[in-house]
């Protein structure tokens, strides 16, 4: 991509500027949030002195520490799986027509579509029956499953929205080359398709990973014993009152996001591929 | 798709509140945990063994300090001591499994949905509601000899007059946090400074109200003069009228930040819990410039309760829990951790002065009321707020 | 003749087994949802004409068609037209922000593209709650933007509870879903017809318009999707900013689940947005040219 593809050199500048201040609007909460962490006062907003309190605080905390735990589980387990269905779903849709199509395309939208807390009661009511069903045979439970099968529901439609985004820009003129060659349908897929669409995939993956940190309603629903997951707790404290122990926490998320982020962006430099989210 | 209708409509119909029963597990923990107190006798251990397998349990049969297994305890978050937990667990060689909820109405949703637990922590509205829809075991009262440490004003409380389903866990009001550099220190504890035209003119883009609809409906019911449950739809026709004019006044409706923004000068009028409003005046760089005042005109005492839902499958240890911590020791520690009101008369002596001097009087205060659910009524509270706002 | 026969047959065939395929392949995704969606929602649709008790339990007899009534109300009207407005404003506003900034993350070296895409997810991987509390923060009279600008000789600034800080609030929160499916298209753009276009002397101007934004299509619909459906229903960033002064969708809903304690009503009113909003977006997609 040469220079003169691009707009001018004024707006290169002008998109530099629109880029960094977007940035900066980014930023600045996170910034102030990272700084009222060091708070000594028990209220986050008032400034009493610097101090490491609430970090060791958190360290001490046993209900945080779990609730961390487990919504890493469940943010990890629901990426995964979303990731993947979510692909095949677009991949199935974009590539393919079949009798039905119509009525898979709304399947896929209404998880956007439904408010949360409407998704959160019918998924309780949901698990209830199953769990009652299912009682005769196996003892079931709400906990980290019911909970991590609720955000693959949603998270499906979220990575399906940003693939085939992706995939309707494709031409499949470069699958068809790839059968014209004697590659089976697999080996079409594994080596032309898929790194194609790979910046689609990894930019769902991010947008499920995303929600299912953040994910309140619907989890503080279908939830069980001792499965409550870190939003959850947080929107609890709510009512006595957040203490920085919460930004510390996020502080902690935000560096340990950051350092798997880097390393696994250097082991692929090292390998000699390129991130995922480019071709 | 005609099928899964189908289908779904006898998964729906399928009442959960019946299949309770029906999920009860065959046989309980198996184990019961040896105690080191010498009151158990190994014949009401037994009985307390088998009770799980009997159907539909809604009274336990325990004796005092039994256990029955882990306990599955459902709380607010940063709600208890974590130390108390531990020294329970040793004391009573039991594992205390925590989960946190974040609204009363999600933990009934749960409940009613048939979820497992062993204790939990409603408001007093809810405890109502939650006997009435009968997802609450009776407590037995021989196994919670604590109770009577109770004070006077929590042994009937109007929720659960005969004290059978629920023991006063914490307790706080709801009043106005005041700056008094701007309200003044003379400023009288009164619904006026919010409802009254001209003198909430002068604070005005300065006054947060809670955006409950029973508290802030409620505050001006109890100006009018009407009580805080009052069923009478004119009444509230008055109070919706009246919080729309004060609106012009009213900077934000907000049941978070309330004590944060009157610290940090923000708002010079929040309306808010105790619980809150003590610990951000307390972390204030100048404590003395605000005060808690509580309404002469009528305000809300609220309590949260332990409860043992009917769902529970180690009661035993549930009431043996509630037993603990209504020690007067235990009590004293639960108190000085979170800050809130204790409604247990024997643990004064052991709680930090700070805590006992913000409620002093509280209790023996004429003017509180608590919340009540109102049955059909009560849905009228939501809509007429949000039309106050709208 | 007979072969013309056969060869169509015979592409008959490839074609139902291409279709069939086709199904197979999404198979698991659809079968989860239908599975663990689908169902549920047939049974908030159940609820719908289902009546309440008067401690708020639903009671699954005495079918009525009262909630579905009341969706029609006009205090239902007014609060979803607020809504309505704010989420089109929000993603107006993220579009025309966020797109510039995806392209000019496409536009960049390829080891820079990955970093700079992370850096923006970043923020969202802290807490919710404490985000929008530190927002809110800055927004206030006595937060450090007013303290600057009056050092600066200016104003305090009043942006909290009005409706330009729940703005500035939804597009911090939505962006993101706006710029990924942005990225994810402009990424794969082939810059060669762009290129193409400059050596017809298209200026530059004329050139995005004509061909690169056209093309960026399908990221445009996706993105602003991903960002009007969920504004839509929002309401936690608009209480703790806005102050609650207004009742929107999202907030009612919720209150009818949980303060009201009136599923009945809570579920006809869900099903009712659902159905408007698929209704939309089909319409909005077959204006834009795709399948739906």
């Amino acid at each position: 991509m040469t220079e003169s593809t691009t707009a001018g050199r004024w707006s290169e500048r002008l998109l530099g500027a629109n880029g960094w201040l977007l940035y900066l609007f980014l930023y600045v909460p996170i910034f102030v949030l990272i700084v009222f962490s060091f708070n000594d006062n028990q209220r986050v907003a008032v400034w009493t002195e610097f101090s490491f309190r609430w970090y060791g605080e958190m360290l001490d905390n046993d209900a945080v520490l779990r609730a961390l735990r487990n919504t890493l589980i469940v943010a990890a387990v629901a990426t995964t799986i979303s990731t993947i269905l979510g692909t095949v779903a677009a991949l199935s849709m974009e590539r393919y027509r079949f009798r039905g199509q119509r009525s898979a395309d709304g399947l896929l939208y209404l998880p956007i579509i439904i408010p949360d807390v409407t998704m959160a009661v019918m998924m309780l009511l949901f698990f209830a029956q199953a769990i009652n069903i299912a009682s005769h045979v196996v003892r079931l439970n709400f906990g980290l499953g019911t909970i991590s099968l609720a955000h693959i529901a949603f998270n499906i439609a979220y990575v399906a929205v940003v693939v085939r985004a992706r995939l309707a820009l494709m031409e499949p003129q470069l699958e068809e080359a790839a059968a014209d060659l004697y590659a089976s349908k697999w080996q079409a897929f594994r080596r032309v398709t898929l790194p194609l669409i790979m910046p689609g995939v990894a930019g769902g993956a991010l947008l499920a990973l995303t929600l299912s940190l953040d994910d309140v309603v619907v989890t503080s629903f279908v939830s069980g014993p001792g499965s409550t997951t870190l939003p959850v707790y947080v929107f609890g404290l709510v009512r006595r009152g957040v203490t920085p122990l919460i930004n510390a926490v996020s502080v902690v998320m935000l560096v340990a996001s950051i350092v798997l982020v880097g390393i696994s962006l250097g082991l692929q430099r090292r390998s000699g591929k390129t991130s995922p989210l480019i071709e | 798709m005609a099928v899964l209708a189908v289908l779904a409509m006898a998964v729906a119909a399928c009442n959960p509140a019946d299949t309770v029963d029906e999920t009860q597990p065959p046989t309980g923990d198996g184990t019961t945990a040896e105690t080191t107190s010498a009151e158990t006798t190994s014949a009401e251990t037994t009985s307390a063994e088998t009770t799980p397998a009997e159907t539909t349990p809604t009274e336990a049969s325990c004796a005092v300090d039994a256990v029955d297994g882990d306990l599955n305890f459902a709380n607010w978050s940063e709600y208890i001591d974590p130390e108390l937990i531990t020294a329970f667990e040793e004391e009573y060689g039991v594992d205390v499994v925590e989960s946190f909820y974040e609204s009363n109405e999600a933990m009934l949703a749960q409940l009613q949905a048939g979820v497992v637990y062993d204790m939990i922590v409603p408001s007093d509205y809810m405890v109502g509601i939650m006997i009435e829809e009968g997802l609450l075991m009776e407590l037995q009262k021989e196994a919670i000899p604590n109770l009577v440490n109770l004070a006077d004003r929590f042994q009937a409380p109007p929720y659960d007059p005969t004290l059978g389903y629920s023991a006063a866990y914490q307790y706080g009001t709801t009043g106005l946090g005041v700056n008094l550099d701007v309200v003044g220190a003379d400023a009288e504890a009164s619904w006026a400074l919010v409802f009254d035209p001209e003198l909430a003119s002068r604070y005005s883009g300065q006054i947060s109200m809670l955006a409950d609809p029973r508290e802030t409906m409620g505050a001006a019911l109890m100006y009018l003069g009407y009580s805080i449950n009052d069923t009478d739809l004119a009444h509230l026709e008055e109070a919706t009228a009246l919080l729309q004019e004060a609106r012009v006044n009213i900077a934000t409706f907000d049941s978070d930040q309330y004590d944060e923004a009157l610290v940090s000068g923000e708002m010079a009028i929040s309306h808010g819990y105790s619980g809150n409003m003590i610990v951000g005046i307390d972390g204030a760089d100048n404590p003395d410039q605000f005060a808690y005042l509580v309404p002469q005109e009528g305000a809300t005492l609220w309590t949260d309760n332990m409860v043992v839902p009917t769902v529970s499958e180690h009661p035993c240890t549930a009431h043996t829990f509630i037993n603990y911590l209504l020690d007067a020791e235990n009590g004293g520690t639960l108190t000085n951790w979170n800050w809130y009101g204790s409604p247990n008369a024997a643990s004064e002596e052991f709680i930090d002065p700070a805590v006992t001097d913000f409620y002093a009087g509280t209790l023996d205060s004429d003017e509180l009321e608590v919340i009540e659910d109102t049955g059909d009524y009560e849905i009228n509270f939501t809509d007429y707020f949000a039309q106050a706002r709208s | 003749m007979a072969t013309e026969v056969a060869t169509v047959e015979l592409e008959e065939r490839a074609k139902r087994a291409e279709s069939r395929r086709g199904v197979l392949i999404g198979a698991p995704a659809f079968l989860y949802l239908i599975l663990f969606f689908a169902l549920p929602l047939l049974i908030v649709l159940v609820y719908s004409f289902a009546s309440r008790s008067s401690t708020g339990a639903t009671i699954l007899g005495n079918w009525n068609l009262n909630s579905w009534i009341r969706v029609f109300d006009s205090q239902v009207a007014q609060i979803a037209w607020r809504s309505l407005w704010l989420a089109s404003l929000t993603t107006v506003f993220c579009l025309v922000f966020g797109y510039p900034f995806a392209y000019w993350i496409a536009t960049r070296s390829d080891r820079a593209r990955g970093v700079l895409l992370i850096l923006v997810m970043i923020p969202f991987w802290s807490n919710f709650l404490v985000r929008t509390y530190a927002i809110r923060f800055l927004m206030g009279v006595e937060g450090p933007v007013s303290i600057v600008s009056q050092a600066l000789g200016g104003e305090p600034i009043r942006i909290l509870f009005t409706n330009t800080a729940i703005l500035i609030g939804m597009v911090y929160g939505y962006i993101p879903f706006m710029i990924l499916p942005l990225y994810a298209a402009l990424e794969r753009m082939d810059w060669r017809l762009v290129e193409a276009a400059r050596d017809l002397y298209a200026p530059g101007w004329t050139a995005f318009k004509k061909v690169t934004f056209p093309l960026s299509m399908p990221g445009v619909v996706a993105g602003s999707v991903l960002v009007f459906i969920p504004s839509l229903g929002a309401y936690v960033i608009p209480a703790i900013l806005g102050g609650s002064n207004t009742v929107l969708l999202g907030d009612y809903i919720v209150s009818q689940f949980l303060s009201a304690r009136n599923w009945p009503f809570g579920s006809a009113l869900s099903t009712a947005v659902m159905i408007v909003m698929l209704a939309a977006t089909i319409f909005y997609f077959r204006r834009g040219g795709r399948t739906l």
